[in-house]
C-alpha cells in the first residue's frame, strides 16, 4: 500500500483530508449564509438555467406516460368520455345559474358596503400554472410550477385549486416558482372556524399528510367535521378559502391545549392544475412596538402593585 | 460476466486502465438525470442516489480525476436542483468523495464483496451528514430516508461491473 505512495512523481496539490477540512468548511459557509440569509438566491437561479435542460430532460419519461394515458382515455373508452362530457354540461349550466345569482350579490354587497362606507373587498384574479416537477427531497413538501418571472409571479401569492388553498409560492425562478404546501411543517395559515368565527392558525405537520392546530385551549368550541377557512388576516391568505377540516379532537386535561389534528380539503397532493392567486392589496404597516411603552406598562404595573 | 469482471480486476490493476473524460462528464450527467425522474412517495425514499454512486465510483478508480473538489462542485448543482440548501449536497458529497480516495489506496486488496461493506459505511455516513444538516435546520428527520442508503448499496456491485465491462471495451476497441 505505500508503495502506490512513493510512485508520485508529480506535485498532486494538497493532501486528501486538507482538500476535506476545505470543503467541508466552505459546505459550512454556504450553508449558513443560505440558511440565515438568504444571499444567493441570484445565484441560484442563474444556475437553474444550467441545470434545468436536465430536469426537463428527467420529466420527460413522466410526460410521455401521462400522454399515453390521455390517448387511451380518448381512444379506448369513448364512451364514458361522452357521459363526462354531458356530466360536465349539466354542471356547467347549474354553475351558471349560480354565478348569475352570485354577480347579483356582489352588486348588492357593493352597494351595501357603499352606503356603510367601507373600503371595498378586492377582487382577486387567478393564474392557471401546472406543476412541472414534484419535490425530490424526501424531507420537504413542495413543489415546482411551470410559470416563475416569466409568468409575473411573486414570492408570497397564495396557490390553490378548485376546492381550497394548496400553498404559497415562496421562490421564484425566471421559468419556475416552487410553491410550499400547507402540510410542510411549520407553514402557518391564520384560519377561522366557518360555523363559530373562532380564530385559530393551521400549521402543517411535515411527516404526513396532516395539519395541526395549535394552542387551542381545551374548552375551545370546536367539533369534529368543523370546516377551517383563511381568516384573511394579515394579509396574504384572502378570507373565506376552505383550507381544511377537522378530523381528530383529543382532550386530555394534563395538558393545557387540545391536539386537533385536520385533513387539507384542496387535494394538495394530487392534482396538476393549481391556481396562482394575484396579490392582494396591501395592508397598513403594523405599528411597531416602542421600547417605551414597556417601561410604561412596567410602570403601571408597578403602581398597581403599590 | 462477474467473475469476468472479477478476473480482470486481478489482471490489469484499475490504476492502469484509460478513461476519457467524456465518458466521465456523461456518467455525472445521466446520475443527475435519473435522480431528476419524477419518483414519488414510497419509491422517493427507495430511490438510490445515483449521483453519490458515480462520484463515489470516480472518486475510487481515478481520484485525480474527479477528487474531492469536483464532488463538491456536482453537489452544489445537486443542491440547485433538488431546491436543497447551498451546501447540503455539497457537503455531503465532499465527505462521500474524500471515503472514495481513501478507499482507492485499498482497492486492490478488495474484492467487490468485500468493497459493498466498505461502500454501505461511506453512504451510511453521506446520508447522516445530509439529515444532521437537515435536522440543525429545521429540527426533525424522516428516518426512512436512509432506505435509500441501503438500495444505493445493492446498486454498487451492478454499477462497478457494468462500468468496467464499458472501459474494458474502449480498451478492447482500442
Amino acid at each position: 500500500m505505500d508503495n502506490t505512495q512513493s510512485f508520485r512523481f508529480f506535485n498532486r496539490g494538497p493532501s486528501p483530508l486538507v482538500r476535506l477540512v476545505f470543503f467541508a468548511v466552505l459546505s459550512l459557509l454556504l450553508l449558513f449564509v443560505d440558511a440565515r440569509y438568504r444571499y444567493l438566491e441570484s445565484t441560484r437561479s442563474a444556475m437553474s438555467i444550467l441545470v434545468s435542460p436536465i430536469q426537463r430532460l428527467a420529466a420527460l419519461p413522466g410526460a410521455l406516460w401521462q400522454l399515453a394515458g390521455d390517448f387511451y382515455i380518448t381512444q379506448g373508452r369513448q364512451h364514458s368520455l361522452i357521459a363526462e362530457n354531458d356530466e360536465l354540461h349539466q354542471q356547467h349550466q347549474l354553475d351558471a345559474a349560480q354565478l348569475l345569482q352570485l354577480q347579483t350579490m356582489q352588486a348588492e354587497n357593493q352597494q351595501l358596503r357603499n352606503l356603510m362606507a367601507l373600503p371595498l373587498s378586492n377582487e382577486l384574479t387567478a393564474q392557471l400554472v401546472e406543476i412541472a416537477y414534484a419535490e425530490r427531497d424526501v424531507f420537504k413538501r413542495r413543489v415546482l410550477v411551470n410559470k416563475g418571472e416569466n409568468g409575473n409571479v411573486r414570492v408570497g401569492q397564495v396557490v390553490m385549486d378548485d376546492i381550497g388553498i394548496v400553498g404559497q409560492v415562496t421562490r421564484v425562478y425566471p421559468w419556475l416558482s416552487e410553491v410550499t404546501l400547507i402540510t410542510e411543517k411549520d407553514h402557518a395559515v391564520p384560519a377561522q372556524v366557518l360555523r363559530n368565527g373562532l380564530r385559530t392558525i393551521v400549521f402543517g405537520a411535515g411527516d404526513t399528510s396532516q395539519l395541526s392546530l395549535r394552542y387551542m385551549p381545551v374548552s375551545a368550541d370546536i367539533q369534529i367535521d368543523d370546516m377551517l377557512v383563511t381568516s384573511g388576516i394579515d394579509g396574504i391568505y384572502p378570507p373565506g378559502i376552505p383550507v381544511a377540516k377537522v378530523v381528530a379532537i383529543e382532550r386530555d386535561p394534563a395538558y393545557p391545549f387540545a391536539r386537533v389534528t385536520c385533513l387539507p380539503v384542496a387535494g394538495v397532493d394530487r392534482h396538476r392544475h393549481l391556481l396562482v392567486l394575484s396579490e392582494m392589496a396591501k395592508l397598513p404597516e403594523r405599528p411597531l412596538e416602542r421600547p417605551v411603552s414597556v417601561d410604561a406598562d412596567k410602570r403601571a404595573k408597578t403602581r398597581r402593585k403599590n | 460476466m462477474s467473475a469476468h469482471a472479477q478476473r480482470n480486476i486481478h489482471v490489469r490493476p484499475e490504476i492502469q486502465r484509460p478513461v476519457s473524460n467524456t465518458f466521465i462528464l456523461v456518467s455525472v450527467l445521466a446520475a443527475l438525470f435519473l435522480n431528476g425522474l419524477p419518483w414519488e412517495g414510497i419509491w422517493l425514499m427507495l430511490r438510490p442516489d445515483f449521483v453519490a454512486l458515480v462520484l463515489l465510483y470516480w472518486c475510487m478508480h481515478k481520484p485525480w480525476r474527479l477528487g474531492i473538489g469536483l464532488s463538491w462542485a456536482v453537489g452544489i448543482f445537486a443542491d440547485v436542483a433538488d431546491a436543497s440548501l447551498f451546501g447540503q449536497h455539497a457537503l455531503a458529497y465532499t465527505v462521500l468523495a474524500f471515503g472514495g480516495v481513501v478507499l482507492n489506496h485499498r482497492l486492490q486488496m478488495f474484492d467487490l464483496r468485500q468493497q459493498t461493506i466498505q461502500v454501505f459505511g461511506i453512504l451510511a455516513l453521506t446520508y447522516a451528514v445530509y439529515a444532521l444538516v437537515h435536522w440543525q435546520v429545521n429540527g426533525y428527520v424522516v428516518w426512512l430516508y436512509f432506505l435509500g442508503c441501503l438500495t444505493s448499496t445493492l446498486l454498487w456491485t451492478p454499477l462497478c461491473i457494468m462500468f468496467q465491462a464499458m472501459r474494458q471495451m474502449r480498451v478492447d476497441r482500442e
